[in-house]
């Protein structure tokens, strides 16, 4: 089974984030950068389908230099070669031309299955998986909890909201996008970093795939920090007592204890 | 200028987002000087259909064909394109459910434009809609404008808009036949199932103590609980922590947990994704701990620590008792 897999870098979870002076996007300089959380399970279903199936796992990737730490990673972990769309500011796709982009690179590669993270981090569209697949006319699952093969296609398990679950059969090829924690994660060995600085990595821009940012169906216009709802009653000194005037309005004021 | 909001139901009864959506539509319609129409996609809905129809709705739309009894992206996807062709709304809203998350992109790219997902808010500048969404995990916000003809699409995040604020009327239904045939739905369903019987039922407890990423190491649990026990308190996470098997899947709140309302939620070590918070934001008295003072727990939070749980939950564990 032929497996692509496309991982996007986002900001590291316990980031702060600052809005940058033209409040169109957010401070850059100070933040550290990690794979999307959903995108690494999906690479990690990915190779333990290849462990089960044999095949090959090619991680996919569109995002600006940083990115190849984030490719590299992968191949580390056991994904054999990846592709890099070299793009500086993949914030200015939308997320239909994002997926323009990645189908364009796929265009040589016909795999059996593409998997992705259900969502990113960073935009949250939840939408890029789905938007491939119906570029490329691929049936698709989305927000998978497991994938298994059958003789004439995969079954897969969709999760539903409430602790509902529903299995659904396709055909292949199909694109799933894949749920956070659908298995455990594996590190990368000394051994897999080692041999990932020999496996190839294709290189391509979003002129050579003749994929334009130009003509964006939504734009955003600003972004800041939301206002708060609520009035917050922040309690602040030492934890002893903060902790004293919590437990004071909790006791008084929202009496619950 | 016409709004269409599609509903969702499960064949026996409303999602339980749909009267938000409902009451988002009518709103955005009566703020652009427009009307509100309705969609209803089901084999023989007529029933659904008319109970939509008490509300306050130019017209529902039934969209009725033999395979749409069971969902599937493709049929979906399908006859809401067609019915779009017909009915040509410039505005098509959804509740942001499981089910339009699958097929809403694939429906925005057959239509050739991108929908705006996860709303949590509107206004109308002039006579143009902008839609407010976040960003990060909700650590940030962005306005969102339409700059493609329209269909403008967007779906509505849980709890964004009131569903008791749906206004009644009586409006006609009207059957729409898509063109559909059983080569077209590529994905099979089949039933849906729950994993396991629920041993806890976290919607009947008065107070919970809830843990979070914050909490780092499955050893660490014993301290929340701690707290908990203290309170008196139902032990909850969020889903990070059940995905690492450190509490058992019946204890998640969030979209794909279990939704609660208790009197009091104390939120340890959870920075408040929307998924997350869609799952406890009706609590009476909401109160978080966490290290980071721009989490999004705090948006939502009636009192808040922010400092390091490891010396706060001793040192809170401590008061209550004192105070008991």
């Amino acid at each position: 089974m032929k497996i692509v897999v496309a991982i996007k870098q986002v900001p590291a979870r316990d980031s702060q984030l600052r809005v940058d002076s033209s409040a169109h996007w957010i401070e850059e300089d100070d933040l550290t950068y990690e794979i999307n959380e959903p995108d690494a399970y999906a690479l990690e279903e990915a190779l333990q389908l290849k462990e089960k199936h044999g095949g090959e796992v090619v991680a996919l990737c569109a995002g600006p230099a940083r990115a190849a730490q984030t490719i590299r990673e992968a191949l580390a972990k056991g994904a054999d070669r990846a592709i890099h769309i070299e793009e500086d500011n993949l914030g200015a796709f939308d997320p239909l031309a994002a997926a323009k982009l990645l189908a364009a690179a796929l265009k040589s590669e016909a795999p059996d299955l593409i998997l992705t993270g259900l969502q990113s981090d960073d935009f949250g569209y939840g939408q890029t998986g789905v938007i491939l697949a119906e570029l490329l006319g691929l049936p698709h699952g989305t927000i998978i909890m497991q994938v298994e093969k059958q003789d004439n296609g995969i079954r897969v398990k969709r999760e539903l909201e409430d602790g509902w679950f529903q299995h659904v059969e396709m055909p292949l090829p199909a694109l799933l996008t894949i749920q956070s924690g659908i298995s455990k994660l594996r590190y990368a060995t000394l051994m897999g970093i080692k041999k990932a600085k020999t496996k190839e990595i294709r290189r391509v821009t979003a002129s050579d795939l003749g994929v334009a940012s130009t003509n964006p169906s939504i734009q955003l216009s600003r972004v800041y920090l939301p206002e708060r709802t609520k009035q917050t009653q922040l309690f602040d000194g030492s934890p002893k007592e903060a902790a004293a005037k919590l437990v004071e309005k909790l006791k008084f004021e929202a009496r619950v204890i | 200028m016409s709004i269409l909001a599609v509903l969702e139901h499960n064949g026996k009864s409303w999602g339980r987002t749909t009267w938000e959506t409902v009451a988002a539509v009518q709103q955005m319609a009566r703020e652009l000087n427009t009307t509100a129409s309705a969609a209803v996609v089901r084999t023989g809905g007529q029933a659904l259909a008319d109970e939509a129809a008490h509300k306050q709705f130019e017209r529902v739309y039934l969209v009725d064909h033999e395979l749409l009894n069971d969902y599937t992206p493709d049929g979906y996807s399908i006859a809401l394109k067609q019915l779009i062709a017909q009915v040509k709304p410039d505005v098509v809203l959804f509740g942001h459910t499981y089910q339009v998350r699958d097929f809403l992109p694939k429906l925005a790219t057959a239509l050739n434009t991108v929908a705006v997902t996860d709303v949590v808010s509107h206004r109308v500048e002039g006579s143009e809609l902008v839609l407010v969404r976040q960003l990060f995990q909700g650590k940030v916000n962005v306005d969102v404008r339409f700059s493609s003809p329209a269909p403008h699409l967007a779906s509505l995040q849980a709890g964004s808009y009131r569903a008791d604020q749906a206004v009644d009327g009586s409006s006609a239904v009207e059957v729409v036949k898509p063109q559909l045939s059983a080569a077209d739905l590529r994905t099979k369903p089949l039933e849906l199932f729950r994993e396991s019987q629920r041993a806890v039922d976290l919607g009947a407890a008065e107070i919970i103590v809830s843990v979070g990423r914050g909490i780092k190491e499955s050893d660490n649990i014993e301290l929340v609980k701690k707290l908990a026990d203290a309170l008196g308190a139902e032990l909850a996470a969020s889903r990070p922590i059940c995905d690492a098997g450190w509490l058992p899947m019946e204890r998640q709140v969030g979209s794909s947990g279990q939704t609660v309302a208790p009197k009091m939620y104390m939120a340890v070590g959870i920075s408040g994704a929307i998924q997350h918070l869609v799952g406890m934001k009706g609590s009476r008295t909401i109160v978080a701990i966490n290290k980071d003072p721009n989490a999004p727990i705090f948006e939502v939070a009636d009192y808040g620590i922010v400092g390091d749980l490891f010396e706060v939950v001793p040192a809170l564990i401590e008061a209550i008792n004192k105070a008991k």
